[in-house]
Order: structure tokens, then sequence, then C-alpha cells
């Protein structure tokens, strides 16, 4: 099924044909606590600790937290807050590598997941820190952990890679492709689901034969080729088109009985069960006309950007624009003194003369942007509202229900910074109605000490 | 075993960790929201697609009416360029003459006008059309008019006589004093207002009107030529289809089911169709972004309401022609039709959607 809106970016997915490399050991590696939705762990090691790879840097506070682990073994420098790519400092273990490499003792002995309990699995999936790698990086586990009153009768594996210029996912589904499947089907496994579809975008019909080919016996997996259109890996858009569920506004897949996984995801929860492995590294595509040598890259996670760019005969004079995952939805940064971290599925350097300004002219009302909104906003209006503060009235335009893909400020002949806009608009009136339901706690506790005396 | 700068831990070499000669500081660097790229368009670029989906139109006419006509079109351009300089010095904000937007609606206030009608009148309209249509409004993307329709019917009701006196179309050479007829439309309306059918009024063929060898605003006389224009500017992507197809389809069937009911005193819907501004309006005005709604079902609507309202008035108003009053009434009902036709939210049900609505 199609789904309604979207754009056609131009793809730039010239590294498709490029083998994942694997980055050379670093001298420093930086590991943020935080690489996850949800709340960071409490950090376990010191300065001046040694620390072995793959040993835990800190442990879960809570069901939504979980672990980092030392990409290398080497010595804690210091614990502090330092650049992070979400664009504030933020705690981080910084390591020096003893260049040994040495892996922790600590490692839980391979296991085989065909024979291991759905709640054995959730726990070392968990421990192993693993994390969303399609760039949400909500933990696995917890999404793998379906509340009892919401059946889930469905897998989704995302392969779609919508975003242009990445092509990590494919590579992937290329090179590993027996482990994204095996990752398949232990996730249905835990889920305890006899169904699973695998979406992978047009353009890419070798990653899809790649995936059918290495699919076990007894592993059940649909295969379909979607249309090419951002944002076809949006989770919702994905089910849609897969098989015509419609995620309710505000709600997740697993209200319409659905899970859904990135393929790397599929790979480092294998990697977890089968090796004991936790998850310390990832590939991210390093590319964009200001890089000399695009790469796709298996980085460890807490390697220096500096370093990464080096690898790749560093950037051109005329770059203009470092961005942490793709040109979409991805995170310009401003501090390059930055590592990449769990969520970074790709380093896209952009030219100056590439890089879109949103400078943000008059609205001429074009409605080029309500045809292009995936989730049948109107971001025409709302940006009106939100550029005069009326966040209240945001709220009545279902404002939380955007996901921010920039569909809409992608085609506006205004240039209208509409993302910056929802992005704001959707903070405050998430704080608004905070307020309210802080005020109505109050009033019914006043109420009630009233009632009482 | 220790880690020297440059050696791997396997002894292979390792770069240097400075990715440039010249380091990139961060005041190097554009920091932004996502998205990071744009598809291309942006507002001059449409505004001089618009321009040259007119041009067909503007060219025939300029033929048909000479002088008088390319008279009237210089005086609209400068007019509506000079106003809308002086509007923006006077609440001190940078000039938007660079968006091409001035030029459009000076372009199609003159095609809106007759070929004969005095400087001075094509100067007031232009003042009216970028002061009281749009200035006052905030300027481009305020104006709840379509400011060179505003214009027009501003000096069709303050000066009926010059803006109801035709120039008869006589190619290039037509002279500035040329003589005077009626506008096909006109024609019929006043046979039929004397007690005579249509056949009676002798108006032009279907050919004429085509082409634009006709009587009427020097810009709107070639159906053929508009319509060419229009369809460029859809295959462009720049207008939607909505609003001409339901505009134009309306017009024919109202105009149609009369004629049929009384074919002497209705003209046929082809004439309706090809005659008058309805190929302009239809195409040029009723598009204009600004004041017609951004839904497609919105614009359907919209379209629909001004193939009816230009029908209405036509058979049975006082005015001949009704596509200047429709489109601008139907401006007014734009942000009504907004309200009424925004899109369910993926994945929201209907019931909810309207519960939602009447909260």
């Amino acid at each position: 099924m199609k789904f309604r809106g979207g754009v056609h970016p131009s793809y730039h997915k010239d590294t498709a044909g490029l083998q994942i490399e694997t980055l050379p050991l670093l001298h420093r590696y930086v590991v943020p606590i935080a690489q996850h939705l949800g709340a960071p762990g409490k950090v376990l090691v010191a300065k001046g600790d040694r620390v072995a790879r793959w040993q835990p840097l800190s442990e879960p506070v809570g069901f939504v937290s979980v672990s980092v682990h030392a990409p290398t073994s080497g010595t804690v420098k210091q614990v502090a807050a330092l650049p992070h790519p979400l664009g504030r400092p933020m705690l981080a273990v910084e390591i020096e590598s003893d260049g040994e490499d040495r892996p922790w003792d600590g490692l839980a002995p391979p296991a085989d997941w065909r024979t291991l309990d759905p709640a054995v699995l959730r726990r070392a999936i968990q421990a192993a820190g693993v994390v969303g790698l399609g760039g949400a990086t909500f933990p696995t586990h917890v999404k793998l952990s379906p509340p009892a009153e919401k059946k889930i009768d469905l897998l989704v594996l995302n392969g779609a890679e919508c975003e242009p210029y990445l092509t990590a996912d494919h590579r992937v589904m290329l090179e590993q492709a027996a482990e994204v499947m095996e990752g398949l089907g232990l996730m249905m496994r835990v889920l305890g689901v006899t169904r699973a579809c695998v979406g992978i975008e047009s353009n890419k019909p070798d990653a899809l034969e790649a995936l059918r080919r290495a699919c076990p016996a007894d592993v059940a997996a649909e295969f379909m080729l979607l249309e090419t259109k951002y944002p076809q890996g949006s989770e919702k858009h994905l089910i849609y088109a897969l098989c015509g569920r419609r995620v309710p506004p505000g709600g997740l897949p697993m209200d319409v009985g659905c899970v859904v996984q990135n393929v790397g995801t599929a790979v480092a929860c294998l990697e977890a069960v089968r090796d004991g492995l936790p998850m310390t590294e990832r590939v991210a595509t390093v590319t964009g006309a200001a890089i000399n040598v695009p790469h796709n890259l298996r980085v460890r996670v807490g390697a220096p950007l500096l370093d990464v760019l080096a690898h790749c005969g560093g950037v051109t004079p005329d770059v203009g624009k470092v961005i942490f995952g793709g040109p979409m939805m991805g995170i310009g940064q401003f501090d390059l003194d930055v590592p990449l971290i769990k969520g970074t599925s790709g380093v896209l350097c952009l030219r100056d003369d590439e890089a879109a300004r949103f400078e943000g002219g008059p609205c001429i009302r074009c409605g080029a942007c309500v045809d292009a909104c995936p989730m049948g906003l109107v971001p025409s209006a709302m940006g009106l509202i939100a550029e005069r503060f009326r966040f209240e009235e945001l709220g009545d335009w279902h404002v939380l229900d955007c996901i921010e893909c920039g569909s809409c400020a992608y085609v506006c002949p205004s240039r209208r910074p509409l993302v910056q806009h929802f992005k704001r608009g959707k903070a405050e009136w998430r704080g608004i109605l905070e307020e309210r339901r802080a005020k109505s706690e109050r009033d019914a506790k006043r109420a009630e000490t009233a009632a009482t005396a | 075993m220790t880690l020297e700068p440059g050696t791997g831990p396997d002894g292979a070499p390792t770069e240097p960790a400075t990715p440039v000669a010249d380091p990139i500081t961060p005041q190097d660097l554009i920091v932004s929201a996502s998205p990071h790229v744009h598809a291309g368009q942006d507002v001059p670029w449409i505004m001089r697609q618009v321009l040259l989906a007119l041009l067909p139109g503007l060219l025939v006419g300029l033929w048909f009416f000479g002088l008088g006509a390319l008279r009237v079109l210089v005086v609209a351009i400068a007019g509506c360029l000079a106003c809308e300089w002086a509007c923006a010095r006077l609440v001190k904000r940078p000039a938007t003459l660079r968006d091409y937007s001035a030029v459009v609606t000076g372009v199609l206030l003159a095609m809106n006008l007759p070929s004969g009608c005095p400087w001075w009148l094509v100067l007031i309209g232009s003042a009216v059309a970028i002061g009281l249509g749009k200035a006052v409004y905030g300027g481009l993307g305020y104006n709840p008019f379509n400011p060179a329709l505003v214009a027009r019917v501003f000096l069709l009701i303050s000066f009926p006589v010059q803006m109801t006196t035709w120039v008869v179309p006589q190619g290039p050479g037509t002279a500035l004093d040329a003589a005077t007829g009626a506008t096909p439309l006109g024609a019929i309306k006043e046979a039929v207002g004397l007690g005579r059918t249509v056949a009676e009024a002798g108006a032009p063929g279907l050919r004429d009107l085509l082409l634009g060898n006709v009587g009427g605003s020097f810009g709107e006389v070639s159906a053929l030529a508009l319509l060419l224009g229009g369809l460029w500017l859809l295959w462009r992507g720049v207008i939607r289809w909505q609003v001409p197809v339901a505009f134009m389809a309306v017009t024919a069937l109202v105009t149609g089911v009369a004629h049929l009911a009384d074919p002497a005193h209705h003209a046929s819907p082809l004439v309706h169709l090809l005659g008058g501004g309805l190929m302009l309006g239809a195409w040029f005005m009723a598009t204009d972004m600004v004041t017609s709604p951004v839904t497609r079902r919105g614009l359907l609507i919209f379209g629909a309401g001004c193939g009816l309202l230009t029908a209405v008035i036509r058979l049975w108003g006082g005015y001949p022609e009704g596509v200047s009053f429709a489109i601008l009434l139907m401006n007014a009902a734009t942000p009504l039709i907004d309200r009424w036709t925004r899109p369910r939210v993926f994945g929201e049900a209907r019931q909810l959607y309207r519960e939602a609505d009447a909260a």
C-alpha cells in the first residue's frame, strides 16, 4: 500500500557499492553515557581506572535504560561533560587506548538463541546495551517487551533506509544477510510471533534478494519491495505500506500489533546472544560532496569525529555543514570534537552551496507542504501559528503527530524553517500539557484536603 | 605494548588525528535544524513560471489590440512595481521587487483591462492592486483577495464607462482611438435583454473565440493561448488541476443545462467557456495560491464555487461577465473552506476527527 504525501529528494546513494571497511583502532575514544532514549545509566568507572574491551562503563537505572561499554581496553582519562552530537555537553567517559584491545573477562558465554527462553534473551539484549540503530536509539529490549494487553502478531524489519546518502543498512543487508535473518528469527522468538515482514525500498532489490537467500528455513519472513519515497522508513508509514494497518495518532506500532526493528539492530541482537558481545560498534556511512574519500565504515562507538573524517581523507575546504545522520532528519554539528555514537547512521559533509538556507519568507499558501506531509497535517497553517507563539492553538493542529521528517520544509518555496517551528512547538505544547496536568492534580489534592478538614 | 602515534595496535600505520591541513573551526560550519537540503524551487521561480505561462495570451492580445494594449501593459507593470517599492518604503521593510510578484500582478491587471482605457486609469488600478489589494494586509502571502481582481472590480465600479469601452481588434495596427464594439457575452446579454434570441445577437464564432479575434479585456480574448499557458503551468507543477477543472466543469454544466432548457435565450456552454474572462480567470486568477485554499479537496470546492457563481452571474445577473466577482467571492470563502477541508491526520479514525473538530 502506498502512503499519502512524502517527497522524492535526490538520493545520492553513491556509496552503495562501497564495502564496509573497519576503522583502525584509535588512540582515544569518548563514550557518552546517554546514547539512547530513556534514562542515562549510572557510571561504573572513575578517572584512572583500567578498562577492558566490552567492559560496561555504566549500568542501567530502571527499565528504559541501557549500559554503554568500553570500545577498547585502556585507561579512563576523565569522566566529565563533553561535547555530544545532540548539541550540548553530556556526561561521557574518555578512554585512552592501550593498544592491546584486551577483551573483558566477564563476557557472557556464547549461546544458541533457538534454545533460550524469551526472558533470558531480553536480559541479554539489555545487558549488551542494544538500542535501535535506525537513528531513534530506543532501547531494543523495551520494544521487545510489549505490555501483555498488546497482542503482537507481526515483526517488521526495517530495511527501507529512505534517508538520502545513507547506505549503511544497505551494506549490512548485503554483507551480513545471514546475521540479519538470524537476528530477525531471534527477535521473533523474543516476541513470540510467527510472522515477520521485511520492507525494503525498491532502489535496493539486491538487498532484498540477499536477505531472501539467507533466510533460514525456520524463520517465516515475507519480503516486500516498497516504493522509493521519503519517508518510507518511518515506522508508521512502513507498517502501513507493508500491511495496511494505521497506527493511531499518538499511538505506537504495538497498538496495531506490530514491532518495528532496524536491520542493524537485528545483527546487534544476534551478536549479543550468539557471541555474548555488547554493542560497541556500528556501521556508518561517511559521505557527501565535501568529504574526500567516502566510506562505509564499521566504527567503534565513541570514535572521535575528527579521526573518522581523517580516515576518509579529510573534508574539502568548501565544507559548509557536517551532519550526523541523513540530510532530511540528521543533526547539524557545530563542534567537530564529538564522538560517533550508537545512533550515528552516517556522517554527511555538505558543501557550503549544497546546504539549504531556510531564511523564511512569507507563506504564499501554495499548499506544497500540505501535499508533502505524510502525516496529513497542514504545515503552512501550523508554521504561521508557531511563528506567533500561539502554542496552545498548535496543539489543536496535532503538532505532536509531526514526525519531523522535513518533507514540508524540503518543498517550501519560501524556505520557511517549518521543522524548527514544529520542534519548538512540540516542546512548548508538551510543557503546556504537563502544566495543565500538574494544576489539575494540585486542584484535586486541594479539594481532598478541604473535604477532610 | 604501548600505542605510538601513527601506529595501530598491530603495527599498521594509522592516520594522524587532523582531518585537513587547515583545520575547520566551528565558525566555518552552518548549524541549523533539519532538513539540510531543499527541492530547489523558490517564490521568484514560481512567479517566473506564471509570467512565462501568460506569455502566449499576452502576445495574442498585443497582436490584436496593438499599441493601446502595449501602453496598458507597460503602465500597469511600472505602476505596480513603483507602488510595491513605495509601500515597502513606507513601512520601512526591505523592498520585495525581486520576488516578481508585483510584475505578475501588473501583467494580470493589464490583461484584465480594455486596451483603450486611459493611462491614469491603469495607474489608479495599479495603486489599488498593490496598495489596497496587498500591502495593507502585510504584503505577499497575507492578502485575502486577488490584488489584480480587487483593482479590476474597483475600476469597473468607479469608472464603468472607460472599463466597458471595448476596442474592436484590428491587428497590430489597431489605432489608439480605434472603433469600439461589444464583447461576445455583452452582445448576447444585450440582445436577450431586448427580447431577441442568442442567434440574433451576432456573436462571433468559436474560431474567433479560440484565437482571440473578439472584443474584451486585452489579455482575456484568446481562449487557446491562455489554455496553452495554463496547461504548461500544470505540467510544471506550479498549479494544481482542481481549480481550473472544477471551475470550467461547473460553468459548463450550469450554462449547459440553461442552454438545453432555453437555447433561444442562453448561449451554448462552449461560448461561456471560451468567451469572456473564463480562461484567464480559471487558469491564472483563481489559481492564485495566496487567495485559494491549501488542500486539494478545498481547491475542488473553491473551483466549483467559482464556476457556479460565474454561471449564475452571467445567466441571471446584471453584468454580462461574472468571473471577477465569482473569484473574489470565493476568495472570501477560502479561510472557511480551509477549515472545512482540513486533512485527516494519518491513522485518525473518521469518527475521532469529527469529535475533535466539534470540540
